[in-house]
C-alpha cells in the first residue's frame, strides 16, 4: 500500500498509572505513515497495551501529545473516533447475542445507518466465514476472535488498532485473519499491530517498533533495523538491543 | 436516535435470553404474592371465618362452670370438644394432641364454689353500702379466686392467644355477673334472676362501629390482597438489581463498554436505554401482578384486588417506583466489580430494604428505633404512595407529594451512578 501522509503522530508521550509511582511510558516519539502496517513488539509488560490505549484514547496521557490525520487527540477525540477501529487483546462483545447482532449493534454505535450496517453485516459474515446461527458464547475460541475483529472492522475505519488479535487460536484461523488484514491494508487501512510473536512481525508488518520497559528502543523499517544491527531475525535484533533473552513463554 | 433505538433492541435481546433473571424479575413474585396473600388470607380466615379447636375439661360439677361453657360456645369462635377430666389438667396436653386442638381449657372442680362465694361478698358490700342489709358485714375474707387454665398449642402466635383470652375473660365476666345478679335478686326477692334479665344485660351493651379512614370516604375494607399486592409489586420491581446489575457488570468486564469507549457514542446512551428497558419491565411486572390480583385471586378464593379509580396516579406511583428500582439496580451494577458481588449484594440488600421498608414487616410493627431507619429504604417510599392510593385513597395531590422522597432517592442514585461511572472512567 502506497504511503503518504502520517496517520499518527506521538510527541514525548509519558504515562503514569494512577497510585503507581514508575512511568508505564517515558518519552515515547513515533510517527505511523498512513496506509502503513505498523507493528509495536516487546514482552508482556513493555507498554504495548498502554501505548495503544493512549493512541485509542482509552487512556489520557499526563505528558506529550498525540495528533491523527493531524487532528489533536485531546482535543478532537470525538472525530478521531469516527475513523479509528479497536480490536482488543479480549473479546470485547455481548457473548449472549449473535455475529450480526453484535455486528449491528456495534455499527449502529459506529454511527452507521441501517442499509450500511446491514450491507456491511452480510459482507462480513461471508468473508471471514462466521458462524452466525448461535450465540456468540457457544462459538469456539478461533470464531470468536473473528467476530471480535470483524466488529472493530465494521464501520471501516481509516486506522485499526489490533492489540493481539490471534492469541489463542489454531493455524488456520490465524493464517485467515492475517490474510484479511493484509486484504485491509491494501484497501487503504493503517494497521497498527501490538504482538508479543516477533514472527507475526516478520510476516505483516512493513515498520516496526520494539519497546522494552515503556520505552521505544527500535523503530525503523523492518529490513533496515535488521541490516543496521546485522541481524537475521527480529529476536536475535531483541536480544542485541537488550541483553536480555526474548521470552516466549511470557512474551 | 438510531444509536438509541440499536442499543434498546440490543438490550432487548439479552433481556429475554438471561432466563434467570426473567424468573427472578417476573416468577419470584408472582409466587411470593400468591402465596404470602394466601397464608395471611387464611390467617384472618382462622381468626374471623374458621373456628379455633377447643378442649374442654371441666372437673366442676356447678351451675357456674356449666354456664361458663355455654357462654365459650356463644363465643362462637370455637370448636368445642368436651372430654372427662377430674383428675387434673396434667392429661389436657395429650388430649389436645388427640384432638389436634389448638386450645385446651381446664376448670377447676372449685370454679363454682368460688364464684358464689366471691358473688355473696361483693353483694354484702353492696347491700351494706346502700344501708338494706344489717350493720356489719357477715363475710369474713375474699377466697382465692379461681384458676381456668387456658393451653395453648405453641404454633399460635401471640396475638392469637390475646383474642382466646379476650373470648375466655368475656365469658368468666359474664358467669360473674351472673350469679352476682342472682345473688342481689335472692336477697330482694328470694328468686333467681330471670333469664330475660340477663339476655338484656348481654345484649344491650354498647355496640362497637368500625370505620377504616380514608380520605374520600370510600369504604374498601382492607385485606391481605389490598396490602400484599403492591408489597410484593415493589418487591418484584427492586429485583430488576438480579438482571441489571449482573447485565451492567457483564458488559463492563467483557469488554463491551472498553468498545464503545473507542467508538464515537457516549456511555450516556447505554444508561438511558438500560433505564428505559428495564422501567418496561417493572411497568410489566406491575400489570401483570395486579392482573393476577384482579382476576385469578377470586378464583383462587382469594379477595380481589380492589384497584383505585385514579389510573393517573397509580401509573405516575408505579413510573416513579419502577424508575426508582431501575436507579438502585445500575448503582449496584456501576459499583460491583464481579456478577457474585452484584447478585450477592443486590439481592441481599433488597430482602433488608424491604423488611425495614415494611415489605415483609408493617412499619407500624416496628419498634420505635427503626422507625427513623425505614425512610433510608426507597421500598418504604413506593410502599407508602400504594398504601395512600390502594387503603387510603389519597387525591392526587397528595400522591403526588407522596413521591417526593422517592424523586429525591431517584436522584441521588442517579448521582452517584453519575460519579461511579466517572471514577471509574467508563464515561
Amino acid at each position: 500500500m502506497a504511503v503518504n501522509s502520517t496517520a499518527i503522530e506521538i510527541q514525548h508521550l509519558g504515562f503514569t498509572y494512577p497510585g503507581q509511582s514508575e512511568k508505564s511510558l517515558s518519552n515515547i516519539s513515533l510517527s505511523i505513515k498512513s496506509g502503513e502496517r505498523f507493528g509495536l513488539f516487546g514482552q508482556n509488560g513493555a507498554g504495548k497495551t498502554t501505548l495503544m490505549s493512549c493512541m485509542t484514547g482509552l487512556l489520557a496521557a499526563q505528558e506529550g501529545h498525540i495528533t491523527v490525520f493531524g487532528h489533536s487527540l485531546k482535543n478532537n477525540l470525538k472525530e478521531i473516533k469516527k475513523f479509528i477501529g479497536f480490536v482488543p487483546q479480549d473479546f470485547a462483545f455481548y457473548q449472549e447475542l449473535t455475529a450480526s447482532e453484535n455486528l449491528e449493534f456495534f455499527g449502529a454505535m459506529a454511527g452507521m445507518n441501517r442499509p450500511a450496517v446491514k450491507k456491511k453485516t452480510e459482507e462480513l459474515v461471508e468473508i471471514l466465514e462466521l458462524d452466525d446461527y448461535k450465540q456468540v458464547r457457544q462459538l469456539s475460541g478461533g470464531m470468536k476472535r473473528r467476530v471480535n475483529l470483524a466488529i472493530g472492522v465494521m464501520h471501516q475505519p481509516r486506522i485499526l488498532f489490533l492489540d493481539e488479535p490471534t492469541v489463542g487460536v489454531d493455524v488456520l484461523t490465524r493464517q485467515a485473519i492475517m490474510t484479511y488484514l493484509k486484504k485491509l491494508n491494501e484497501d487503504g487501512t493503517t494497521l497498527v499491530y501490538t504482538s508479543h510473536q516477533l514472527s507475526e512481525a516478520e510476516e505483516l508488518c512493513e515498520t516496526i517498533a520494539l519497546m522494552h520497559e515503556g520505552q521505544i528502543i527500535a523503530h525503523d523499517s523492518l529490513t533496515q533495523l535488521l541490516d543496521q544491527h546485522k541481524e537475521k531475525e527480529l529476536e536475535g535484533l531483541f536480544i542485541s538491543l537488550t541483553g536480555k533473552e526474548y521470552s516466549r513463554e511470557n512474551g | 436516535m438510531g444509536k438509541l433505538l440499536a442499543t434498546l433492541k440490543k438490550d432487548l435481546l439479552l433481556l429475554t435470553r438471561d432466563k434467570v433473571g426473567l424468573l427472578f424479575m417476573f416468577g419470584m413474585p408472582i409466587v411470593l404474592a400468591v402465596l404470602i396473600t394466601a397464608v395471611q388470607n387464611s390467617t384472618f380466615d382462622l381468626v374471623n371465618n374458621n373456628k379455633v379447636s377447643l378442649v374442654l375439661c371441666n372437673a366442676d360439677t356447678g351451675a357456674c362452670s356449666r354456664l361458663f361453657r355455654d357462654q365459650i360456645e356463644k363465643a362462637g369462635i370455637f370448636d368445642i370438644t368436651e372430654k372427662e377430666c377430674q383428675k387434673g389438667a396434667i392429661k389436657l396436653n395429650d388430649l389436645m394432641e388427640q384432638e389436634d386442638a389448638l386450645v385446651g381449657i381446664f376448670i377447676p372442680s372449685n370454679f363454682t364454689e368460688k364464684i358464689r362465694a366471691s358473688s355473696i361478698l361483693v353483694t354484702e358490700q353492696i347491700l351494706h353500702d346502700l344501708g338494706i342489709s344489717g350493720d356489719r358485714l357477715q363475710t369474713k375474707q375474699l377466697m382465692a379466686p379461681s384458676l381456668v387454665t387456658i393451653y395453648y398449642n405453641p404454633v399460635m402466635q401471640e396475638s392469637f392467644r390475646y383474642s382466646i383470652r379476650g373470648a375466655v375473660n368475656g365469658a368468666i365476666q359474664l358467669t360473674e355477673n351472673k350469679q352476682l345478679l342472682n345473688n342481689l335478686y335472692a336477697n330482694f326477692n328470694e328468686k333467681a334472676s330471670p333469664d330475660s334479665l340477663e339476655n338484656m344485660i348481654r345484649e344491650g351493651q354498647t355496640g362497637v362501629k368500625e370505620i377504616t379512614v380514608s380520605q374520600n370516604g370510600m369504604a374498601v375494607i382492607p385485606n391481605a390482597t389490598q396490602h400484599n399486592i403492591p408489597a410484593w409489586t415493589v418487591f418484584a420491581m427492586f429485583f430488576v438489581v438480579i438482571s441489571l446489575g449482573g447485565g451492567i457488570v457483564r458488559e463492563k468486564t467483557n469488554g463491551s463498554f472498553l468498545r464503545l469507549r473507542t467508538l464515537p457514542t457516549s456511555f450516556l446512551v447505554s444508561l438511558l436505554s438500560k433505564q428505559i428497558t428495564y422501567l418496561v419491565v417493572t411497568i410489566s411486572q406491575t400489570i401483570i401482578i395486579f392482573m393476577i390480583g384482579v382476576f385469578l385471586f377470586p378464583a383462587m378464593h382469594l379477595p380481589k384486588l380492589v384497584l383505585p379509580e385514579s389510573t393517573g396516579a397509580l401509573f405516575l406511583i408505579t413510573f416513579f417506583s419502577g424508575w426508582c428500582a431501575v436507579s438502585y439496580a445500575m448503582c449496584v451494577g456501576v459499583f460491583a466489580r464481579t456478577e457474585e458481588q452484584s447478585n450477592g449484594f443486590g439481592a441481599i440488600t433488597v430482602v433488608i430494604l424491604a423488611a425495614i421498608g415494611g415489605i415483609l414487616v408493617p412499619s407500624f410493627a416496628m419498634p420505635n428505633s427503626f422507625r427513623t431507619i425505614l425512610n433510608f429504604s426507597p421500598l418504604h417510599w413506593c410502599l407508602e404512595s400504594y398504601y395512600g392510593l390502594f387503603l387510603r385513597h389519597a387525591s392526587f395531590g397528595t400522591i403526588i407529594m407522596s413521591l417526593m422522597p422517592l424523586l429525591g432517592i431517584i436522584l441521588f442514585l442517579q448521582l452517584l451512578t453519575f460519579f461511579g461511572l466517572r471514577q471509574k472512567r467508563l464515561i
